[in-house]
C-alpha cells in the first residue's frame, strides 16, 4: 500500500482555488523549475499540453504557473494577482497551446525559462492532488516527484560514477528514495535525477560541483518549503 | 503501533473497550504514523478552522466574480436576502457554504476538506453550528478530527475523488463528515455520530460530476450548499435515535460499489450531465480555449 494518508490530508492541504491539479500542481511545477534555473526568470515561454490547452485559462493555471515562477507557495493568496505582480518582478511570460501529443500526460507544461544567460527547460506533470512528476530536465528524463530533496548532476558518462555519487551521499548520511539515470550516446552526457530522504551540506554539494567529471549540480531542496 | 480503522466498526469497538473518545483515536494515528506530537496536530487543525472561518469572511465581503462569469456573488445575495425561507440561521448556514467554496472557484484561500470541490461544506455547517450553540474552539476542532477520522475510513473503502468516485466521493464524503462532526459537538454517542454518517450517505449516493467547461463552478458551488444542508437534516435525524436501518459501514460500501459502476462521462470528465447540456456546450465554447496548435501523429509533442 502507498503512504498513508494523513488527517491533513482529509482535513487540508490549505490551497488556492479552484482545484488541486489545475492550481496546487502547476504551481508546484513552476517552483521546481525555478529551482533548477536558480532564480526568477527574465522571461519565461509556457506551454500547456493537452487537457491543460483547452482549460487551462479558466482554471486560472495561468496565474499559477506564473505565481510559481515568482516563487510564491501553493497557498500564497497573490496567487490570483500573480500577472499584475510579475509586471513588477519584470518577469515577462507567453503562453502556447497544444492539443494530441500524445506520449505526454493529459496535464503536462513545459517551461523554456531564461535568466540572463542561463536557460532551461523543464517538463512537468500535474497527477491530481497537487502531486507532481517533473519527467524531463533539459531533455534529460527525471522523473522526480520533488516533494523531498533532489538532485540532478549532468556529468561525463565515465565508469563507476553512480557508485562514486552514491558513496559521496550516504557519507553526509542522506538516505537515497529514487534514481534515475539517462544519458545522451555511449560515453557522452549523463544525467542522474537523485530523490533523497534528508537535504546535503553544501560542503557537499561543493565537493559534488569540484569534480572534473561533474558539469553541473542542481540541487532543489523541498520545494514546498 | 499507529492505527488506521479500516471500518467504522472497528473504530467504535476500540473506543468502547479503552474508554475513550471518538477523536482520540484519530489524534494518536497521526501522532504515530506521522511522527508528530499532540500540539502540532491540535495548531495545525487550529490553522485549518482559521483559513475555513476566514474563506467564509472573504467569500461574504469581498468581489467574488469567476473568470467564467458562471460564478457572481451569489453568496452575498443569500446572505442578504430579506425573505428568509426557514429561519436566519439555515439562511446563513446556506450563505457561508456558498461563500467559502465561491473563494475557491475565485482563486482564493481554503481548506481542501476532502477536496477543492468540497470545500465550502465544512467552513458552512461548523461556522453555523458554533455560532448557533456558542462552542469553543476546541470543540470544533474535536469534531475536524473526528470528521478526518470518517474520511480516512471512506478513503480506503470507496473514493474521495470526482475522478473516481462521482460527486458523491466528494461533496457526499464531505457531508458525511460533517454529519458525523456535528452530532459528536452536540454531545451525541458513537452511534447516533456514525448513524448520521450513515444518512448522510444514503442521501448523497449516486450523485455524478457533471461540471460545465470542467470547471470547478457549476453545479459544485450549489452542490456545496445542498450538502451543508443535507449534513444538517441527517444530524437531526440521527440525534432523535431514528435509525438509517442501513449501518455505516455497508453504507460505504454501497459508495464505493456505485462510484465504480458510475460510467466516465459522469466522472469529471465534463462529458455528460449538465456539462452536456445545449446551455453547458455552448458555455464551454466560449470559456474553452479554441485556439490550440495541434500535432501530427508522429510529432507527439517530442
Amino acid at each position: 500500500m502507498a503512504e498513508r494518508s494523513s488527517i491533513f490530508d482529509m482535513i487540508g492541504p490549505v490551497m488556492i482555488g479552484p482545484s488541486s491539479s489545475h492550481t496546487a500542481g502547476v504551481v508546484r511545477i513552476a517552483r521546481a523549475a525555478l529551482k533548477v534555473l536558480g532564480g526568477i526568470p527574465d522571461e519565461a515561454i509556457i506551454t500547456f499540453y493537452n487537457s491543460f490547452a483547452r482549460t487551462y485559462e479558466g482554471h486560472g493555471s495561468d496565474k499559477a504557473i506564473v505565481a510559481g515562477l515568482l516563487n510564491y507557495k501553493t497557498d500564497d493568496i497573490r496567487i490570483k494577482k500573480a500577472f499584475e505582480l510579475a509586471e513588477e518582478a519584470g518577469l515577462k511570460y507567453t503562453f502556447k497551446s497544444v492539443g494530441s501529443a500524445g506520449t505526454y500526460h493529459p496535464n503536462t507544461i513545459k517551461l523554456h525559462l531564461t535568466k540572463g544567460e542561463n536557460k532551461v527547460e523543464v517538463i512537468g506533470e500535474s497527477l491530481g492532488g497537487g502531486v507532481i512528476n517533473i519527467s524531463k530536465v533539459n531533455g534529460f528524463t527525471a522523473n522526480i516527484t520533488a516533494a523531498s530533496h533532489t538532485l540532478i548532476i549532468t556529468a561525463k558518462d565515465t565508469k563507476g560514477s553512480i557508485a562514486f555519487i552514491s558513496n559521496i551521499i550516504s557519507n553526509d548520511a542522506a538516505n537515497i528514495a529514487t534514481m534515475s539515470v539517462s544519458r545522451k550516446g555511449k560515453n557522452d552526457i549523463a544525467c542522474l535525477a537523485i530523490e533523497m530522504d534528508t537535504g546535503l551540506k553544501t560542503i557537499t554539494l561543493e565537493y559534488l560541483k569540484s569534480l572534473d567529471w561533474v558539469m553541473d549540480v542542481i540541487y532543489i531542496p523541498d520545494i514546498d518549503m | 503501533m499507529s492505527i488506521l480503522f479500516s471500518e467504522f466498526k472497528e473504530w467504535k469497538e476500540y473506543c468502547e473497550e479503552k474508554g475513550v473518545k471518538l477523536f482520540e483515536p484519530v489524534l494518536e494515528y497521526e501522532k504515530d504514523q506521522k511522527g508528530k506530537d499532540a500540539d502540532f496536530v491540535w495548531e495545525n487543525l487550529q490553522k485549518a478552522y482559521d483559513v475555513m472561518r476566514d474563506a467564509v469572511k472573504t467569500g461574504l465581503e469581498e468581489d467574488m466574480q469567476s473568470r467564467s462569469g458562471m460564478i457572481n456573488n451569489g453568496a452575498k445575495k443569500v446572505y442578504q436576502n430579506p425573505l428568509t425561507v426557514l429561519d436566519p440561521n439555515f439562511q446563513k448556514l446556506i450563505a457561508r457554504a456558498l461563500a467559502a467554496k465561491e473563494v475557491n472557484s475565485c482563486m482564493g484561500r481554503v481548506v481542501a476538506a476532502p477536496t477543492a470541490g468540497a470545500s465550502g461544506i465544512l467552513p458552512g455547517t461548523m461556522f453555523t453550528l458554533q455560532e448557533i450553540h456558542g462552542l469553543e474552539d476546541r470543540k470544533i476542532l474535536e469534531g475536524l478530527l473526528v470528521g478526518a477520522g470518517i474520511a480516512l475510513i471512506i478513503e480506503q473503502k470507496a473514493s474521495l475523488a470526482g475522478a473516481v468516485g462521482g460527486c458523491q466521493a466528494e461533496t457526499g464524503s464531505a457531508a458525511a463528515m460533517a454529519s458525523g462532526a456535528i452530532v459528536y459537538c452536540l454531545g451525541g454517542d458513537i452511534d447516533q455520530v456514525f448513524n448520521a454518517v450513515a444518512i448522510t450517505i444514503q442521501c448523497m449516493l449516486g450523485l455524478v460530476c457533471d461540471p460545465v467547461a470542467g470547471l470547478v463552478e457549476v453545479p459544485c458551488v450549489v452542490r456545496n450548499a445542498s450538502a451543508a444542508a443535507i449534513a444538517n437534516s441527517s444530524a437531526q435525524i440521527a440525534l432523535s435515535n431514528v435509525s438509517g436501518v442501513i449501518p455505516v459501514d455497508e453504507c460505504v460500501d454501497a459508495l464505493g460499489e456505485v462510484g465504480q459502476s458510475m460510467e466516465t462521462k459522469y466522472k469529471e470528465t465534463a462529458m455528460g450531465g449538465l456539462a452536456m447540456t445545449l446551455t453547458g456546450q455552448s458555455i464551454s465554447k466560449k470559456v474553452l480555449i479554441q485556439d490550440i496548435e495541434m500535432l501530427e501523429d508522429e510529432d507527439n509533442g517530442e
